[in-house]
């Protein structure tokens, strides 16, 4: 059985996931559009959660939160469904195949066996399509992929059970229920407030305050644990930035698209503006990146740059707190 | 990041014939997406994090040699595994996978406790006995 769905490749997959089940639903909602109205723009600095032997940084908000308050804002209900016997996880998804109805599915990218080795790491949330089922082969889209792939019942099933934090143990989930029309225009506004008020949040851990604490980190790791393990962190930084598999995606510059198509539908010409300005942040997270791997191109270490991208950090931290400030008032 | 400056580098995505989707802007200043093979700051990132892996695989191969871990060490090593991930791959505490890593404690686990490790690192007893 082929549900007739079309794959359209997306910079991340939760996103791209979101629009392309919307769109098979009659919906027509871009990815940035889906990453905005779900405030899923976030930073975060997890220093007591290690991935990979390094801290936790992270630019979006927690795996699947995008979609349940994009639904939450323009009237679609979800059905989440997790699974402790693979079986019955097979099951239900061939129920749902079955029904003409493509799911959404949380899987783990270690045994993604389409992805090239380098980049399958213990890495719990990422998310794909499941569209139909030909033979013993499931059909996948995968929104980070260019074009439609697809899975054996026993890869499927080790990519759904897989182990670790944020075992996704089987996770399926699909829209159930849509509004006539979709509210978007109050979603918009819904949307920018969380993201403004998280950014700017008065805990450490979250927002512009997290960036001020990893450029102070940043000043003192090479002291305090050795230039070898700082240049590991900071190409954690880089690789959370944006890369398949950890979940990063140019954050950013989604963001910006979404101001810029948001501007239309709500009709407010100064998103316009605050679109162009994100764009700017985005190009300075990249210099950022580029900085910082100059340092840790150079794997032993030997370098005195680490101040100077410190204050690279804290000048971004200030421009995103002054940004969010002024467009919470804007909307 | 205008259209024309997104960056074509080399990368490791260029096998598996996948490529990066990115936004930019157009020359009309209007978000548009656009593809990417790679980007030298993360492919180096990449690279060093997959030489750290490799490096610790070596330490563990060595240890076992000279009998200061168990072969289980190597082999979570090998697919890039620390503790917490492998005590949850084969339903043991952590406590008691660390406790495993020890050359005297592994020589008297039972077959079914070994048969755990053989099967999530896809091996066959002997085979988790030994390294290659």
């Amino acid at each position: 059985m082929k549900i007739d769905f079309s794959h359209k490749q997306a910079a991340h997959c939760e996103n791209g996931v979101v629009s392309n089940l919307m769109r098979h639903n009659g919906f027509d909602v871009s990815e940035p559009m889906v990453f905005g109205i779900g405030s899923g723009l976030l930073f975060s600095y997890l220093p007591f959660i290690k991935v990979n032997y390094a801290p936790v940084f992270t630019y979006r908000v927690l795996p699947g939160l995008v979609f349940n308050r994009f639904a939450k804002r323009v009237g679609v209900k979800v059905k989440r469904e997790k699974f402790r016997n693979p079986k019955n996880a097979k099951a239900r998804l061939d129920e749902n195949l079955k029904n003409n109805n493509p799911v959404g599915l949380q899987v783990g990218v270690y045994n993604l066996i389409y992805f090239p080795d380098e980049y399958r790491f213990h890495f719990n949330a990422h998310n794909m399509v499941v569209y139909g089922k030909k033979e013993d082969r499931y059909l996948i889209s995968d929104p980070v992929m260019e074009r439609v792939t697809s899975l054996t019942e026993k890869q499927l099933e080790k990519v759904r059970f897989a182990k670790g934090a944020f075992a996704p143990k089987g996770h399926m989930y699909y829209p159930t229920a849509f509004p006539e029309k979709l509210e978007l225009e109050s979603a918009i506004v819904k949307g920018i407030r969380q993201t403004c008020r998280d950014m700017t949040a008065p805990v450490p851990i979250v927002g512009v305050k997290a960036m001020r604490w990893v450029a102070k980190n940043i000043r003192k790791w090479p002291k305090k644990i050795g230039q070898k393990k700082t240049n590991h962190y900071l190409g954690q930084i880089v690789r959370m930035q944006e890369e398949i598999g950890t979940g990063g995606g140019g954050f950013r510059y989604i963001y910006a698209a979404f101001l810029q198509e948001a501007a239309v539908v709500i009709n407010n010409e100064k998103l316009k503006e605050f679109s162009k300005e994100m764009t700017e942040i985005g190009d300075l997270w990249r210099d950022f990146a580029l900085d910082a791997s100059r340092i840790y191109k150079n794997r032993s270490g030997e370098s005195d740059g680490y101040n100077k991208i410190a204050d690279q950090l804290v000048i971004i931290a200030n421009r995103e707190e002054n940004f969010f400030k002024r467009l919470k008032k804007v909307v | 990041m205008k259209k024309k400056e997104v960056p074509q580098d080399k990368s490791n995505l260029e096998k598996a014939n996948i490529k990066d989707m990115v936004y930019a802007v157009d020359e009309n200043g209007e978000y548009t997406t656009a593809l990417s093979t790679g980007w030298e700051p993360k492919s180096i990132a990449l690279d060093n994090a997959i030489k750290d892996i490799e490096e610790r695989t070596a330490a563990a191969k060595a240890r076992f040699f000279n009998n200061e871990s168990s072969s289980i060490e190597y082999y979570m090593e090998l697919h890039k595994m620390d503790i917490p991930i492998l005590a949850s791959y084969v339903g043991l505490w952590q406590w008691r996978v660390k406790r495993h890593l020890k050359p005297s404690v592994f020589r008297k686990l039972s077959t079914k406790t070994l048969q755990k490790y053989a099967d999530v690192f896809e091996i066959s007893i002997d085979q988790l006995k030994n390294i290659d």
